[in-house]
């Protein structure tokens, strides 16, 4: 028998706190897959939210802490793509230069992989059975597609879903008014350009709205849930990994 | 100048305007469509912005030289050349021009530069009278406006604002109908451009090599202000100098596609010097104002490739903020999320405090713009800066620091989490965060959220192991 492939979970701060439950779909499909999968402790946060409101010290301290954590991992895989982005392309910038972590940094950026990507691109992965049932849409998240130019990855394995009708959103590629702080700086902003997506949503007929993002599930169920939408929004994981009392 | 009041309010404020709402909706989609079905048909589209953006760098690398070279080349062809350090010297030097020559009505083609310094408004106080006779300019300038769009200046107005406007300006009942507002226009106009004895415009370009002087127009108001009025000036700022021709076809290859979706705009005006002796039409004198007014000290810094920019406006029309607030909100000449960078460049850091974060960083911008200038990452330098120089708020800064040393420590983030959850408790309903106290309320006000989980994944996967 062949090595399995190993990957170390970077599950990132808010599916730590907010969703455990994405971080449980990730393990138990990545091990149905053969996948060996381990959760190098002491982590927290990839640095972002501190990153994008201009404290790039406090980001690189944190950075600083990351990269270490994962300097022995094959692969790093992570359930965003902002958070990947930031990894990807952000740390070799950020902390490339300290002695210390520099070429560390430049490691974990080749070796981080959104999870839909480390799935169809180094898994090769295209099909997958699911016992989750039912019409959903897939909303793209502005760094995994723009920031890493990906958007046929998620909707792949989501077409390739016996039993799971993937209809296109309209405006898909649009962002979701997130934004990381902008959500609380801009209020009114952040949920105006949120009411729009939530229309789009709703005009799928949709019964789940599908990202691979958790900061953006925030955004987009928060919304749904304040409108008493019966729209669900659930992370890629969540879909794949089928029913899941968590 | 003081502060003007803070944009989330304006914003709040925008988001209310029914009317707003609906023309910015209807026009950006329009625009959306248009650009991408320009580029879907022209596969050697991407190459060409690629090759623009190469253009624009080797250009700003020696821009010094190019814009003697131009420079020369106008005075050569007998036309005038002054150089302008900031929007004062620009503004002085026009009505410096209006004073000598006894001007007394000026026309103007669409332009943001002379919007940048503020022009209309030191030619009225000077006894000239400024016409603008770009429509969408026109519309604004009746209804003593500021321009909303980089390119579509009345972008915020309904065909029934702009009917009612017109009815009550020009004293006749018009319809709703564009075509009849527009041969309103041009009926008011036509009188105007015979009786101004000076065209002022701005410049999409000027070519070095030749001294050329690139108008990108459509309504062919651009001509007549450029030929008809005995002394013509051009307002430019100093990066829009380009090395060539062939570097112009380049561009022209791309702006209208970006701006309008259209392949070229109708009208490219090529203007080179005052009328030669010989020539039937032109203007006695040619004035080319090169204005820095901020922009020369940003080479260095880390907003240079805001100064690649071509004023397409492509990026407004994609940027999920500005479609749902429109130009206004951003309270300064250039709105969206290019002006926010070009408002850093020409007033300061401290202009922008608030505006720096008026972005989601959803990249839409950068992936449309046709010089590829990379603004999400010059917004996170600006939002950089604001921390270092202590213009983003003492509260924030402090916030951001505390944040920081909790996420770089794995302890700090667990009590912090564990904190949180006693907190929360008092708020949760059925499984939902609905409203919150302090800074959580920012959220809760319009969106639910999600409690802390009772159990973190890094407690979990134990489970898992």
């Amino acid at each position: 028998m062949k090595n399995p492939v190993r990957a170390s979970l970077l599950v990132t701060c808010l599916v730590d706190l907010f969703y455990p439950e994405i971080g449980v779909a990730i393990v138990k499909l990545l091990r149905r897959l053969g996948v060996a999968v381990d959760f190098p402790p002491g982590q927290t946060c990839c640095g972002l939210p501190l990153f994008n409101s201009g404290y790039h010290e406090e980001a690189a301290r944190v950075a600083r802490r990351m990269i270490p954590i994962f300097s022995g991992s094959e692969h790093v895989v992570v359930p965003s793509g902002s958070c990947a982005w930031m990894i990807k392309k952000e740390y070799p910038g950020l902390v490339g230069d300290d002695p210390a972590v520099g070429s560390q940094a430049r490691t974990m950026a080749e070796r981080t992989h959104e999870l839909s990507q480390f799935l169809v691109k180094v898994l090769g992965v295209t099909r997958l059975e699911t016992d989750f049932r039912g019409r959903v849409t897939y909303h793209d998240s502005c760094h995994l597609l723009r920031g890493l130019g990906e958007s046929q990855s998620p909707r792949t394995l989501l077409g390739g879903l016996p039993g799971v009708e993937l209809v296109e959103l309209p405006g898909a590629d649009e962002c979701c008014g997130f934004g990381g702080s902008f959500s609380v700086r801009f209020p009114e902003v952040s949920t105006s350009i949120l009411d729009k997506k939530i229309a789009n949503i709703e005009k799928t007929g949709a019964g789940c709205v599908v990202a691979c993002d958790a900061g953006c599930l925030m955004q987009m169920s928060g919304g749904l849930s304040r409108k008493g939408s019966p729209v669900k929004s659930l992370h890629l994981a969540q879909i794949l990994s089928g029913s899941d009392p968590s | 100048m003081t502060a003007s009041p803070r944009f989330g309010e304006r914003a709040a404020v925008a988001l209310k305007d029914a009317f707003l709402q609906e023309a910015l909706e209807i026009a950006t989609t329009k625009f959306i469509g248009l650009r991408k079905d320009s580029f879907a048909g022209f596969p050697e589209g991407e190459g060409l912005r690629d090759q623009a953006r190469a253009i624009k760098e080797a250009t700003l690398q020696k821009l010094d030289h190019y814009l003697e070279q131009v420079a020369d080349n106008v005075e050569r062809l007998g036309g005038h050349v002054h150089w302008a350090a900031t929007a004062e010297e620009a503004r002085e030097t026009i009505l410096g021009l209006c004073r000598d020559r006894g001007v007394k009505m000026a026309v103007k083609s669409k332009s943001m530069a002379t919007e940048e310094i503020e022009l209309n408004e030191a030619l009225e106080r000077a006894g000239v009278t400024p016409i603008e006779t770009d429509l969408g300019e026109y519309i604004i300038q009746l209804a003593h406006e500021k321009p909303s769009h980089i390119i579509a200046p009345a972008i915020h107005k309904t065909k029934g604002q702009v009917a009612d406007l017109f009815s009550r300006e020009l004293n006749e009942r018009f319809a709703a109908d564009p075509e009849v507002l527009t041969a309103a226009a041009r009926k008011e106009l036509r009188q105007k451009f015979l009786q101004a004895d000076m065209g002022i415009t701005g410049a999409n370009f000027a070519v070095a090599d030749t001294g050329t002087v690139v108008l990108v127009t459509n309504e062919g108001n651009g001509r007549m202000v450029t030929s008809l009025p005995r002394i013509h000036v051009a307002v430019m700022g100093i990066e829009k100098v380009i090395p060539s021709m062939t570097d112009l076809m380049v561009f022209l290859a791309i702006l209208a596609r970006s701006a309008t979706g259209q392949k070229l705009s109708v009208y490219t005006t090529l203007v080179r010097g005052p009328r030669r002796s010989g020539e039937v039409d032109g203007p006695e004198e040619f004035h080319l104002i090169l204005m820095d007014n901020g922009r020369s000290r940003q080479i260095a810094g880390a907003l240079r490739e805001a100064l690649y920019c071509l004023r397409c406006g492509a990026c407004l029309n994609v940027c999920p903020v500005y479609r749902q607030i429109g130009g206004h909100a951003y309270g300064e000449t250039y709105p969206g999320p290019i002006g926010i960078l070009l408002t850093a460049m020409l007033k300061g850091d401290r202009a922008v405090k608030d505006l720096a974060h008026a972005s989601s960083l959803c990249g839409a911008c950068q992936e449309v713009c046709p010089v590829g200038i990379d603004i999400p990452r010059m917004l996170i330098a600006l939002r950089h800066r604001l921390d270092r120089e202590r213009i983003a708020p003492l509260g924030e800064r402090l916030m951001f620091r505390i944040f920081g040393r909790v996420l770089a420590s794995p302890a700090l983030f667990r009590l912090g989490a564990a904190l949180g959850r006693l907190a929360q408790r008092p708020f949760v309903r059925d499984g939902r965060l609905r409203s919150l106290p302090l800074l959580f309320g920012r959220w809760t006000r319009s969106r639910d959220l999600p409690p802390l989980a009772r159990r973190t994944f890094s407690e979990r996967w134990k489970d898992l192991a």
